[in-house]
C-alpha cells in the first residue's frame, strides 16, 4: 500500500462533508438487502477483503454469483436462516456526502425495528416490488415514516426489470404511494423506479428507462438538503452534567454541559431554567474548549450563567422569550417495543431529554391498526410493536415539547422500572402531520385517532 | 404523474451547518456526559491505540477545565510493542490519570489461562477484562469500537447492556431510539458504552489531523525487521516468531491499528505524516481489520463469538 500522486489528489473529496442518516424498510423477498448491497457496492464502498469474504461463503454454499445480502447480514444466525435478525448501521461515503444508513430488518418485528432506524433518519427508502405494487405492509412503513416524522420519503419500485420495465406500471405505483404518504403529512416523496439486482438507476442511470428523467437512488441522497430546522426551532438545552473542577487555577468555574437540542443560544441572552422557573442570563459559552458568542443545534457545549442558581441534571435552559410549558400530564403516541405488555396502571418510568422520572400509565384511549388506519378504543393495554395513543402522568414537571416541533425535546422513552426494560418509543402531541392545516381541530375522522 | 423530482441544494449556503467531523465529535461528548451523569464508576478502556488516544481527548475536551472524571482501564497482553507501552504510560502522567491495568501474563504465570499452540493472545483477554470489571465494580465501560470495524459490530449499540458474566447477546439488544440511551442496569452487570459507534477509520485519522493529536510512532512509516506469517508482515519477537521457515526482514512498514504483537500486522507504507496516512486510508482496498488482524480471520464470525464472551 503506496501512496501515488493521484491519490493524494482525490484528497479534497474527503474534506468536511455533510452527513446524511438514512433507514431502509422493506418487506421480506422485497430486495432491500440486495438494494443495500448494490448502493455499497457500486458506490465503490465494498473493501476487497470484505467482497472476498462474500464471494468465500457465496461459491461454499453453491452460489453461482456473490450474495450481496451476505454483506449486510453480520450475525451467524442471519447468515444460516436468510434473514436479518436485528437493525445494523453502515457507513459510505462518496465525494459529496457520508451516510449512515439504518439497515432494518423487514420480517416479524417491524414496526419496533423500522421506529429505532427512523428515530434519528433524515431519509427513509421504502421498497416496493413491482409486480405488487402497494400492498398493506407499504402502507405500515408509510405511516411509520410519518408518525416518526422523517422529513424525505423515498419510494423505491423495485424489480422493474421483471415488468418490462414499463413506466405505466411505475407511474401508477409511484401515483397510488405518493397519494397515501401526503395524506399522512409526509412533506416530500420522491419516486425512482429501480432494479436493484440489474443495478438500473441505483448508483447509475439506466439504460432501460429512457422514459425515466430523475434522478437515481444515490443521487438523490447525495443531494437530498439534509434539514437544517433544528436551529430554525426555540433553542432548548437539556443539562447533562454540573462542571466545576474547584481547582486552583479555576476556583469559580460552573458550567453546564449538554447538547443544544435545538435552535440557537448566544451570550447576552436571559434564559429561563425548567421546571424550577429561575432566570438569568448567559454569561459564556464554551464550545469543548474554544469560547464563543453563538452555538446551535447539536453543538455540545458548557454554558456559564450570571446568577448562581440551582441546576442540576436533567433541567432545561431555554430562552425566557420562548420557553416551554411545563406539564405533569403526557399525552403521545407510543410504540410498543417491548416483549411485556404495557397495560393502564402500569408504573413506569419516563426519560425525557436528560431527565427520568417516575410515571403511572393512566389511560390508553386508543390502539392504532397501521394496515388502515383504524382506531381500536380501550384496548386497555399494547404489546410488543403496537402504536397507541397513551395518558400519563409524571411525579414530576416535564418541560415537553411536541414532537411535531422537535424530535429530540418532544420524545421520550418508557422504561420499567423493575429491570430497566426499555418499553415504549414515544412521541408527544399530535400523531400524524395533518395535510391540510384549516382542518376543524374537533374533527374526530382526522389523523389524530 | 404526481412524483417530485429531488432539489439540487448548494450545501454551503446553511447558516448554521456543523461539519462531518464537528458533528460526530459533538454526539460522542453527549455521550461521554451521558455516562458521568448517570453511571457511578465508569472506566475508559485504554490501550494507547488510536480509538482510545481519540476516546481519551474527547473526554478531555467534554469535561474540560475539569478533569476527566473516569479512571483508564488497559488489558496487557504481554505481547505489546513497547512504544506504546511508553505513550500509554507518558499519556496517564501527563493528565494526571489513574490506570489499572490487567494482565494476562499474570494470569498464564497463574495457571488461569493456557498460552495457546498458535502464541496469539488476543482471545485470552476477555477473561481478564471481565473479571477487572467484577472486581472493581466498574458498570460502564467505554470502548473504542466502531461499527464500521466489522459485520458483528454493526449490530452494536451505543449502550450494550452486559450481563454479570459481560456476555452480549444480539437477539436481546435494547432499541436505541433517538438520543435517548438507556443505561439501566441490575447490580452486577454493566454497560459498554462505544462513543465513537458512528465514526469510520477515515474519519478517526481526519479528527487526529484536525485536533493535532500525538500518536505512538508505529503508526507511521518506519524500518522494522518483520516476517511474512499468513499473508501478514508480523513483527519479530520474543512471543514466538519467527519460526524456522520464516524468514525475517527489514522492510518500510506501519501500523493501523496496535494490539497483540502475534496477530497485528504490519502494511507497508512510506507515509511518515498524517497527511500521509489519510491520503494512504482514502484509497486503500482493504479494511482495517482485514489488511492487519490475524485473529479475525480464524472464522467467519470470530468477532461475533469473542463479542458474546465478552471481549470489548
Amino acid at each position: 500500500m503506496t501512496s501515488t500522486t493521484d491519490q493524494v489528489a482525490n484528497l479534497a473529496d474527503f474534506a468536511a462533508t455533510t452527513l446524511l442518516r438514512f433507514a431502509t424498510a422493506g418487506s421480506v423477498d422485497d430486495g432491500k438487502s440486495t438494494l443495500v448491497g448494490r448502493l455499497l457496492h457500486d458506490s465503490k464502498s465494498v473493501l476487497t477483503d470484505q467482497m472476498e469474504a462474500v464471494e468465500a461463503v457465496s461459491a461454499q454454499r453453491g452460489q453461482d454469483a456473490p450474495d450481496l445480502a451476505l454483506l449486510t447480514d453480520g450475525l451467524r444466525a442471519e447468515r444460516e436462516q436468510g434473514i436479518t435478525i436485528d437493525v445494523a448501521y453502515r457507513y459510505f461515503a462518496t465525494a459529496r456526502r457520508r451516510f449512515i444508513l439504518a439497515d432494518t430488518p423487514g420480517h416479524v418485528q417491524y414496526t419496533r425495528n423500522m421506529v429505532t432506524g427512523a428515530s434519528t433518519a433524515d431519509l427513509a427508502v421504502v421498497l416496493v416490488d413491482a409486480r405488487n405494487g402497494v400492498i398493506e405492509q407499504t402502507r405500515r412503513h408509510a405511516a411509520v415514516a410519518a408518525l416518526l416524522r422523517v422529513p424525505h420519503v423515498v419510494l423505491a419500485v423495485n424489480k422493474m426489470d421483471l415488468v418490462g420495465y414499463q413506466e405505466s406500471v411505475f407511474a401508477a405505483i409511484a401515483e397510488e404511494f405518493t397519494a397515501y404518504a401526503s395524506d399522512l403529512g409526509v412533506p416530500e416523496i420522491t419516486a425512482i423506479p429501480i432494479s436493484a439486482l440489474a443495478g438500473d438507476n441505483v448508483v447509475d442511470a439506466s439504460a432501460n428507462m429512457d422514459w425515466y428523467g430523475g434522478p437515481t437512488v444515490l443521487e438523490h441522497l447525495e443531494t437530498v438538503p439534509v434539514s437544517h430546522d433544528l436551529t430554525a426551532c426555540p433553542a432548548r438545552f437539556p443539562v447533562q452534567y454540573v462542571i466545576r473542577p474547584q481547582s486552583a487555577e479555576h476556583p469559580d468555574y460552573r458550567g453546564y454541559a449538554g447538547q443544544i437540542a435545538s435552535g440557537v443560544l448566544r451570550v447576552g441572552e436571559a434564559v429561563t431554567v425548567l421546571p424550577s422557573g429561575r432566570t438569568s442570563v448567559i454569561e459564556g459559552i464554551d464550545a469543548l474548549g474554544e469560547s464563543v458568542d453563538i452555538a446551535w443545534a447539536p453543538q455540545s457545549v458548557t454554558l456559564r450563567l450570571k446568577d448562581d442558581i440551582d441546576i442540576s441534571r436533567g433541567d432545561l435552559i431555554a430562552p425566557s422569550a420562548n420557553a416551554p410549558a411545563t406539564t405533569q400530564d403526557v399525552e403521545a403516541t407510543v410504540c410498543h417495543v417491548a416483549d411485556q405488555p404495557l397495560a393502564v396502571g402500569a408504573r413506569v418510568l419516563i426519560k425525557h431529554t436528560t431527565r427520568t422520572v417516575k410515571a403511572i400509565v393512566k389511560e390508553i384511549p386508543s390502539r392504532l391498526t397501521l394496515d388502515d388506519l383504524s382506531q381500536h378504543p380501550n384496548p386497555g393495554q399494547l404489546v410488543a410493536n403496537d402504536i397507541g395513543r397513551v395518558v400519563v402522568r409524571t411525579a414530576e414537571p416535564l418541560a415537553l415539547d411536541a414532537y411535531a416541533d422537535s424530535r429530540r425535546t418532544g420524545s421520550f422513552l418508557l422504561i420499567d422500572p423493575a429491570d430497566g426494560t426499555t418499553l415504549a418509543a414515544g412521541m408527544a402531541g399530535e400523531s400524524f402531520a395533518s395535510k391540510a392545516e384549516t382542518t376543524v381541530q374537533a374533527d374526530e375522522e382526522g389523523w389524530d385517532f | 404523474m404526481t412524483t417530485t423530482v429531488a432539489h439540487v441544494h448548494d450545501e454551503t449556503d446553511a447558516p448554521y451547518a456543523l461539519s462531518h467531523l464537528d458533528a460526530l465529535e459533538s454526539e460522542a461528548v453527549h455521550i461521554f456526559r451521558e455516562v458521568a451523569g448517570e453511571f457511578e464508576k465508569p472506566v475508559i478502556l485504554f490501550s494507547g491505540g488510536k480509538d482510545s488516544i481519540v476516546m481519551l481527548h474527547l473526554a478531555l475536551k467534554a469535561f474540560a477545565p475539569a478533569p476527566v472524571p473516569f479512571t483508564l482501564l488497559h488489558v496487557d497482553t504481554g505481547h505489546n510493542f513497547p512504544e506504546v507501552l511508553e505513550y500509554r504510560d507518558r499519556t496517564v502522567e501527563k493528565h494526571g490519570l489513574r490506570l489499572h491495568v490487567a494482565s494476562v501474563q499474570e494470569y498464564i504465570d497463574a495457571g488461569k489461562l493456557r498460552e495457546r499452540p498458535d502464541g496469539t493472545r488476543n482471545p485470552l483477554q476477555t477473561v481478564p477484562l471481565t473479571e477487572a470489571i467484577q472486581s472493581l465494580k466498574f458498570d460502564a465501560v467505554f470502548g473504542g469500537g466502531r461499527r464500521d470495524e466489522e459485520k458483528a459490530r454493526a449490530k452494536e449499540r451505543v449502550f450494550s447492556l452486559r450481563d454479570e458474566f459481560s456476555q452480549w447477546d444480539p437477539r436481546r439488544q435494547r432499541p436505541e431510539l433517538w438520543q435517548l440511551y438507556n443505561g439501566r442496569h441490575a447490580p452486577g452487570e454493566h454497560v459498554r458504552v462505544f462513543p465513537l459507534s458512528n465514526w469510520t477509520e477515515l474519519d478517526v485519522w481526519q479528527y487526529i489531523a484536525r485536533e493535532g493529536i500525538e500518536l505512538p510512532e508505529i503508526y507511521f512509516a518506519h524500518e522494522r525487521e518483520v516476517f511474512l506469517r499468513n499473508g501478514m508482515w508480523l513483527t519479530a519477537g520474543e512471543w514466538g516468531g519467527p519460526k524456522e521457515s520464516e524468514t525475517p526482514e527489514t522492510r518500510l512498514i506501519r501500523y493501523r491499528t496496535v494490539g497483540d504483537m502475534s496477530c497485528t500486522g504490519a502494511v507497508d507504507s512510506d507515509a511518515v505524516t498524517l497527511d500521509a496516512v489519510i491520503a494512504e486510508i482514502a484509497v486503500s482496498r482493504l479494511t482495517e481489520r482485514g489488511a492487519t488482524r490475524a485473529d479475525d480471520k480464524m472464522s467467519e464470525a470470530a468477532m461475533e463469538d469473542r463479542k458474546r464472551e465478552g471481549y470489548f
